[in-house]
């Protein structure tokens, strides 16, 4: 059923509906597109692109899966839970249900080694992780304000920060000579930048375990960055949703120890955004949380909660799996095992073939250092080399340059999203694609399917019409890839 | 430990520091005193009864009894086939089922009178969210949306806070039933005109909150021409459509654009929701349904930052797409309410106390101007506080509504069982009886 066109009333939309901060133009999102128009399945279509563009974490499902199996109670659709169903299904209170408050607050200590405790009133809930940041520029930005980001950086950060909220992204430049470590040099240079503009300044937002870099921040940094946020007197956002993915060290340093360490720090400066898209591998069922030690966000936060809770349904099942200590315990412990182990393989099968990455020790994914197969030290030449890697390979990777990286040659690779037959196909395409390259013969050919089908859409300019499909594209909702590969 | 006194921090956000999050309201002020001192049978037989929550827990028992019957559902949300799937689906076109149950579900409402496309359907977390998205869409910061009144108090949030939108009101009063007229619709964008304000679109609730009345077809032809001529959005908050109390009553937007042959069908959104018809409110689920591609696109974008939990979608798709159940769920709902309704009126009727002649929704619309000292917002007030303190009754007062009328308050009947019902009615009674004498 098709209804008038609207170019002609194209002026009746909002500069915000009209725009692009959608950001779905973005290099990170074409990627996807090819992926699903192609999809890799072992039996179905081995030729298929490998989705290694998605951040999902399958490893652990079965253990939630089993332990849901194991207790019906906590659903209110089994015969054992039924009898919870209408109050359940009556709560909508902005608070969330109590129990399940408590056992996000406990699971978020249990994932920073019980070294830190958090208070359950002082947890919000939000539609996923993407609301919590929405919801957090809301509250800690006006309109043309800015906050600063190092780089690389989460592409949908632009979205999610500022595209309905009106506030800037502003990088603080990070380099691969110091592993891409945050120095105060960069957070002063970038300060200072945004004042010569004119533009104010009203925060630092930071992702620690690092997405896309997989790295956590080491103390030094740490205090370097909560120095910095009090000598200027502006927020801290720090985005902790790998928190529970943290593999190849002892500890998660996360910037709440430090607050209890330094009584110097002002607290009310400090937010965190959380989910269990991650750590729990639940993007699903859009559990996003804000725990701010500032009060008046939390009320703040709280009330712009209406906005995007989280279905009772869902919290009355997670309060009691996240409210089961021994649950909790082994899944944090097994979830760090597997991702180690999925980690060192995948990057010992890389080092096989020339390939580093970055040293890491969190997330699901690896940042790789593909600098080394470009033609040029430039933006394009890497453009040149990911459309090569989605046409030739078929993997989908995520260019560098998507997520603002200063360095041409990086990519972030997913590999918590597969199994491990599929992670081999991966790193086999990889190797035969190293020493082609090595051969130097295939590199630059481009297939005329490929020009056809994947328009190379780098750019972050609104071409100024609006999207006409009546199903929008897939751009931006991810598809899990073992979503198709079970059919 | 010293508390260490610091430098003032940069202020929040102008959106965190103003109070359009409307929670200042007496309707928000009456929930709080409910939370503090709350009705219980046995426990505190003299607490606060909650009749400013419009609720519907009058057909929960139709729902369990679905799910009791239908253990499959329970498989098919725990079970092993499908879980890792539906834990991993984040796709903001919602899984496709659940669309076209919802589809379903919206044209059974409409007794089959319209068809919806489900691609036209856009998943969000309750009608709170769809209502703010549509306001972030189709205006820009200092716009203005009319809305007619008296209005859902809630629509000052979702519509402004965080748009930066304006709301003029459309005024309507008790001389004609509080029905929309032309004139009136006029007079507010003139209003809008004077101040300088674009107007970008207007939004109804159909059938009304509070009123408790479905809108009539001249009314809403009026309305379709006044948008148009206007070049304006029209949305359509039909969130209560299920709970008309006879289904010839309820006339969709839909039902008219559909006989005009979709003419100017891309200026028209309906926003619905499970909350009030289905009596889900904890589960967050909310529909846009836009004629406008362009709409339709923008909000599925926008819908990532609320969308319904994969969980809840899968559990919620095999009911409403069983015809059997809903159309017997959904007769069902309207009779209860009906008797419901029927039932509260008569009763205040008995003891000298009149309602807006109503034929929907979870309350009535009452009409205590006769009590009042003074026929002023102020004097409405009063009485407001009279009501809370000494009957320990939460109802809504008209001004919370923005009522230009005041005496009027909205009284919801639907969240409660009937022998709470009755106590509320039996202190409406004692009180009446009590200014009988004095």
């Amino acid at each position: 059923m098709g209804y008038q066109s609207v170019s002609e009333n194209s002026h009746l939309l909002s500069r915000i509906a009209a725009g692009d901060g959608h950001g779905e133009n973005s290099s990170y999102f074409d990627g996807w597109k090819a992926y699903d128009s192609n999809p890799f399945h072992p039996v179905s279509n081995p030729g298929g692109v490998i989705q290694m563009g998605l951040a999902e974490n399958l490893l652990c499902l079965d253990l939630i899966k089993e332990w849901i199996k194991e207790h019906p109670e906590a659903s209110i659709c089994t015969e054992e839970g039924l009898n919870y169903f209408e109050a359940v299904a009556n709560f909508q209170d902005y608070h969330g249900l109590p129990s399940f408050r408590q056992a996000l607050a406990r699971f978020m200590g249990k994932a920073r080694g019980g070294r830190v405790s958090f208070n359950p009133d002082s947890i919000v809930m939000s539609g996923g992780g993407t609301g919590a940041q929405e919801t957090l520029a809301f509250c800690l930005a006006d309109p043309g304000d800015a906050f600063l980001v190092p780089t690389p950086y989460y592409p949908a950060f632009d979205r999610d920060f500022c595209w309905r909220t009106g506030v800037r992204l502003l990088p603080i430049n990070c380099f691969s000579s110091n592993n891409f470590k945050l120095t105060k040099a960069a957070l002063e240079s970038a300060y200072e930048t945004a004042r010569k503009n004119n533009i104010g300044v009203k925060g630092v937002l930071m992702t620690n375990p690092s997405n896309p870099l997989g790295t956590t921040m080491d103390r030094d940094t740490l205090k370097t960055l909560l120095t910095f946020v009090n000598q200027k007197r502006i927020h801290l956002v720090c985005d902790e949703v790998f928190s529970g993915s943290v593999f190849n060290q002892a500890d998660f340093l996360s910037v709440c120890e430090l607050l209890d360490e330094e009584p110097s720090y002002d607290k009310s400066l400090i937010h965190i955004a959380y989910s269990l898209s991650k750590d729990l591998g639940l993007p699903g069922f859009r559990v996003g949380v804000i725990y701010s030690y500032n009060d008046t966000v939390v009320k703040c936060a709280r009330r712009m909660s209406s906005f995007g809770l989280v279905s009772s349904q869902t919290q009355h099942l997670l309060s009691h799996m996240l409210n089961d200590d021994d649950f909790t315990s082994k899944y944090l412990a097994e979830n760090k095992r597997r991702l180690h182990t999925r980690h060192e393989e995948f990057t010992s099968g890389l080092e096989k073939f020339g390939i580093n990455c970055l040293p890491s020790t969190a997330g699901l994914f690896v940042w790789m250092d593909l600098r080394q197969f470009l033609k040029e030290n430039t933006e394009n030449a890497e453009l040149k080399l990911w459309r090569v890697i989605i046409d030739d390979v078929k993997l989908n990777v995520s260019p560098g340059s998507s997520f603002r990286c200063t360095e041409p040659g990086w990519f972030r690779v997913c590999f918590a999203n597969m199994d491990d037959a599929t992670m081999h196909v991966a790193l086999k395409r990889i190797g035969d694609f190293a020493d082609k390259v090595k051969d130097e013969t295939t590199q630059l050919q481009q297939k005329k399917r490929f020009n056809k089908k994947l328009r190379l859409s780098f750019c972050r300019i609104n071409d100024g019409g609006i999207t006409q499909h009546l199903m929008s594209p897939h751009l931006q909702s991810p598809r899990s890839p073992l979503v198709k590969a079970s059919h | 430990m010293v508390a260490k006194v610091y430098k003032p921090c940069i202020p929040l956000s102008a959106i965190a520091t103003s109070s359009t999050h409307g929670e200042d309201s007496p309707y928000f002020a009456g929930w709080r005193a409910y939370d503090e001192d709350p009705y219980d049978a046995t426990t505190n037989p003299s607490g606060v009864i909650q009749m400013g929550l419009a609720e519907n827990q009058v057909s929960f028992d139709l729902l369990e009894k679905y799910l009791e019957e239908h253990q499959e559902v329970s498989k098919l949300v725990n079970g092993i086939g499908g879980f890792r799937e539906n834990a991993l689906f984040q796709d903001y076109h919602g899984l496709n089922s659940f669309r076209k149950a919802m589809a379903s579900f919206m044209e059974e409402i409409r007794g089959g009178k319209v068809k919806f496309d489900s691609n036209r359907i856009v998943l969000t977390a309750g009608a709170t969210a769809a209502n703010e998205l549509l306001s972030f869409i189709i205006a820009n910061p200092g716009d203005a949306l009319l809305v007619p009144t008296p209005y859902y108090p809630g629509f000052d949030r979702d519509l402004r806070w965080r748009t930066g939108v304006n709301i003029i009101p459309v005024n309507c009063n008790s001389s004609n039933k509080f029905q929309i007229t032309k004139q009136a619709l006029e007079e507010a964008y003139a209003k809008a005109k004077k101040a300088d304000l674009q107007v970008k679109g207007l939004l109804m609730t159909n059938p009304s909150n509070p009123l408790g009345t479905a809108m009539t077809r001249p009314v809403l032809e009026e309305i379709l021409n006044f948008i148009s001529s206007k070049n304006m959005h029209l949305i359509s908050d039909e969130i209560y459509s299920g709970s008309v109390f006879s289904s010839e009553e309820f006339i969709s937007i839909a039902e008219i654009l559909e006989e005009s042959g979709y003419a100017d069908a891309q200026r028209v959104h309906i926003v619905y929701s499970l909350s009030k018809d289905l009596g889900l409110p904890g589960f967050r689920v909310g529909a846009i349904y836009s004629y406008n591609d362009a709409v339709v696109t923008t909000a599925r974008r926008m819908s990532s930052f609320t969308l319904v939990s994969s969980q809840t979608q899968k559990m919620l798709s095999p009911m409403l797409s069983d015809v059997n159940f809903t159309k017997n769920y959904i007769k069902t709902n309207r009779e209860r309410l009906k008797r419901r309704y029927d039932y509260v009126v008569e009763k205040l009727r008995e003891c000298g106390i009149e309602c807006l002649h109503g034929n929907a929704g979870l309350f009535c619309w009452m009409n205590l101007k006769p009590l009042l000292e003074e026929a002023t917002t102020d004097g409405e007030l009063k009485l407001w506080e009279t009501i809370l303190k000494d009957l320990k009754l939460d109802i809504s007062p008209g001004s919370s509504c923005h009522c230009t009328e005041p005496g009027w308050f909205r009284v919801c009947f639907a969240n409660m069982s009937i022998e709470t019902l009755d106590v509320a009615l039996s202190r409406f009674t004692s009180f009446m009886e009590k200014r009988r004498k004095t």
